[in-house]
């Protein structure tokens, strides 16, 4: 892989956007060019809400760990190191538009509204979708590797249809589009290549947006592919973008660019941003056993987190106020949410359960279901 | 559990279950060169378990290796390494991460013997921990045995003890007939005696865990250790339990099970997956076909309920229990 070194030594292919440098300043890389004037217009706000996103669940997502620590939770995803790449997504899109994610995407769930305590049902075992897709446009967080890509280029490939003869008005005012998730390491599932191969020939409004960290699990992205994977695009017969992901106003240009091609009826676009796991990949993994310190204070350099804070206070004068008020703000979430998870109760009991495996009456679930209740009362009564 | 054995086994030793896999895959890669392992983590980690910690430093990466993400990738390859003569031993990470596979395992796998009219061997296992009541996330804590052992040309064993784990995974390997390879995962912390000279009954075979007279309870892999708990608690309301442990599923020990049901006239058969098609139905099948007049009760069934596998705040609800074996007793007991 040919790859250049940005500011931040960072490993980036050579075609990657990236626009700020890890300390906040405007220094594009060679391939940004296209990208540069699209992403420094990017206000303030749009700026400033990307950092309350990511700072905000940097909060939940260390108390993510605590929690699990503690024995609150059955296992935590750190999303630590990708929020950039995360908000740079979630606020490109409008809240018509469908995301389907993996287990990692905190920063696009907050960015739904989608209150912290139902994405810690999940992880606290007490539901296996925190909350209702319909209500967010945002399916449940997947485990199943890349399982949830071709469900988007499915909901893609039906939006194609029925928005067929929109005017590029319409488009633009009602128009839909579907954000693919998955990482590094799913690529190689064959789901990834289905998916593809159908949005192709179905030219759907699908982004798919991938989180290359650099590792899965224990496997470096070496083991995973030999080229950078924004380069799969064009063996597919759409477009492919390298973006640093690490940095939030790149990612966002480029996935402004990716979602308004898509939703203008141009098919779909894939965009790899490129990021770093900078946790461990769950609670229950050691990254001792197979990487460097290192490598991991490297990558430490170039904090997403950092790099806005410094851009928002260089380029727009933002002050301690500001930040102050943010960290207030994370921390009082914080308080809430352990105040809603700590020892909380069962959200939903195996008896109503019975009644969710199908939309019609089953012969066999509903006596199961009466023999359930007969024996849960002789227990009880024993 | 960071054992890594220079010698091939001998003697006795006390090891957890998740030891003895790690020993029995070392010394099968230390006996015989065509041996391979593959699987998502399984080299410098040592698989999420650490099941094969320290085997690609001591094998080298070319036979302890760690794959792309794919599962169909992981037993579509094995099956063509077979063919160039290697024995592959293949990890999938998780029960519920298998189905990408199910096209590789089922429709190929299982039938290249027959495809190739008898004239090469797919000696290929396929590792899989499975069960539940561990506490984890969706699809962490499944039992898919039926779907595999329905196909012909797979075999699917599992165990429940460390001694056994060791054997059947030997055992295992040592196939000439592809292998489903079912670890309870639940019990690779638990530990036990492990005697190392080889045994001289089939590895495979179902086996007595606990002898009884009044009934029967059958289990496999991480159910054998709730029906003894059973068998011990039942003592307090006068049972004599007699416990199986079924280590092959397929092909499976059909006359050792009748034989022990016909002297006791009672069976209850456990396991964690759904009883509407699960494996216990076959079992009662062939004890309808085997024992039939020496039955006393009709066949009771204690397993999962039809519907997905619950969050695991509510596993234990769904997954056999002590009380839940003890009422299938008593119902046999009603006639
Ligand atoms: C089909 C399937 N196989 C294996 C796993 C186990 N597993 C969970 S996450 C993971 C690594 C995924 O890496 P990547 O796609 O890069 O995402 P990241 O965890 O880095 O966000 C693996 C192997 C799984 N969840 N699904
Ligand atoms: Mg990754």
């Amino acid at each position: 892989m040919s790859t250049i070194s940005s500011p931040t030594g960072h490993q980036l292919p050579e075609e990657a956007i990236g626009v700020l440098s890890a300390d906040g300043f405007i220094d594009p890389t060679e391939s940004a060019k296209a990208f540069v004037d699209d992403a420094t217009a990017i206000d303030h706000e749009r700026v400033a809400e990307m950092y309350r996103l990511m700072a905000n669940t940097r909060r939940i997502d260390e108390e993510g760990v605590n929690l699990q620590r503690q024995g609150q939770l059955v296992l935590w995803t750190p999303s630590l190191g990708q929020e950039a790449a995360q908000a740079g997504a979630v606020t490109a899109l409008q809240d018509r538009d469908w995301i389907f994610p993996t287990y990692r995407e905190h920063v696009m769930a907050r960015g739904r509204g989608i209150p912290d305590e139902k994405v810690f049902d999940f992880f606290r075992g007490a539901v296996h979708a925190g909350w209702k897709p319909s209500d967010y446009n945002m399916q449940p967080y997947t485990v199943v590797l890349a399982a949830q890509v071709p469900h988007a280029v499915g909901y893609g490939w039906g939006i194609a249809q029925q928005q067929r003869g929109w005017t590029d008005a319409r488009r633009a005012e009602e128009g839909r589009v579907a954000v693919a998730c998955f990482g590094d390491g799913a690529s190689t599932e064959g789901d990834i290549h289905e998916a593809m191969v159908f949005a192709a020939s179905f030219d759907t409004p699908v982004v798919f947006f991938i989180q290359n960290n650099y590792w899965a699990i224990s496997t470096p992205f070496e083991v995973q592919s030999k080229v950078p994977l924004f380069k799969r695009a064009k063996g597919y017969g759409f477009e492919g973008f390298a973006v640093d992901g690490n940095d939030p106003i790149a990612t966002a240009a480029v996935m402004d660019h990716a979602v308004d091609h898509a939703r203008r009826g141009g098919g779909p676009v894939l965009v790899e941003a490129h990021t770093y796991r900078m946790g461990a990949h769950t609670t229950a993994d050691d990254p001792t056993k197979y990487r460097t310190s290192e490598e991991e204070s490297q990558y430490a350099q170039s904090d997403p987190m950092v790099r806005t804070e410094q851009y928002l206070r260089r380029r727009f004068d933002y002050t301690d106020a500001f930040f102050d008020e943010i960290a207030a703000e994370s921390e009082q979430l914080a308080v809430n949410l352990r105040e809603k998870i700590v020892d909380a109760p069962d959200t939903i009991s195996l008896r109503e359960k019975f009644d969710l495996v199908y939309a019609e009456e089953h012969p066999l679930v509903d006596a199961q279901a009466v023999a359930f209740d007969r024996w849960m009362e002789d227990e009880d009564a024993s | 559990m960071t054992t890594v054995f220079d010698e091939v086994a001998t003697g006795t030793k006390k090891l957890t279950v998740g030891q003895a896999v790690n020993r029995a895959l070392g010394d099968a890669l230390a006996t015989d060169e065509r041996v391979l392992l593959q699987g998502e983590d399984i080299g410098a980690l040592g698989g999420v378990y650490r099941v094969t910690e320290g085997l690609a430093a001591r094998f080298g990466s070319d036979r302890v290796v760690d794959a792309p993400l794919g599962e169909s990738g992981i037993v579509g390859t094995s099956i063509g390494l077979a063919q160039a003569g290697f024995v592959p031993v293949a990890e999938i990470q998780f029960d519920g991460f298998v189905y990408p596979a199910f096209d590789q395992i089922v429709s190929q796998l299982a039938k290249m013997h027959s495809r190739f009219q008898g004239s090469q061997q797919f000696p290929v296992t396929i590792r899989l921990p499975y069960g539940g009541g561990i506490g984890s996330v969706e699809h962490h804590s499944e039992s898919p045995e039926a779907y595999f052992a329905h196909t012909a040309g797979l075999k699917v064993v599992t165990y429940s003890n460390a001694h056994d784990a060791y054997w059947v995974t030997r055992a295992a390997i040592d196939s000439a007939d592809p292998v489903l390879l079912l670890e309870p995962k639940k019990h690779y912390f638990v530990r036990g005696e492990v005697d190392f000279d080889v045994p001289t009954d089939n590895p495979f075979a179902t086996v007595e865990a606990r002898p009884g007279t009044d009934g029967t309870l059958l289990a496999w892999g991480p159910q054998v250790s709730t029906a003894l708990a059973a068998a011990e608690a039942g003592v307090e309301d006068g049972y004599d339990l007699q416990v199986l442990d079924i280590r092959g599923l397929s092909p499976l020990d059909m006359t050792t099970i009748a034989d022990a049901v016909k002297t006791t006239g009672r069976a209850v058969i456990i396991h964690e997956s759904s009883t509407f098609a699960g494996f216990g139905a076959e079992i009662s099948a062939g004890l309808m076909e085997q024992a039939f007049l020496s039955l006393e009760a009709p066949v009771q069934r204690v397993g999962g309920y039809h519907m997905p596998y619950p969050p695991s705040r509510l596993e234990q609800d769904y997954l056999p229990s002590v009380d839940r074996i003890l009422d299938a007793v008593d119902e046999t007991f009603t006639y």
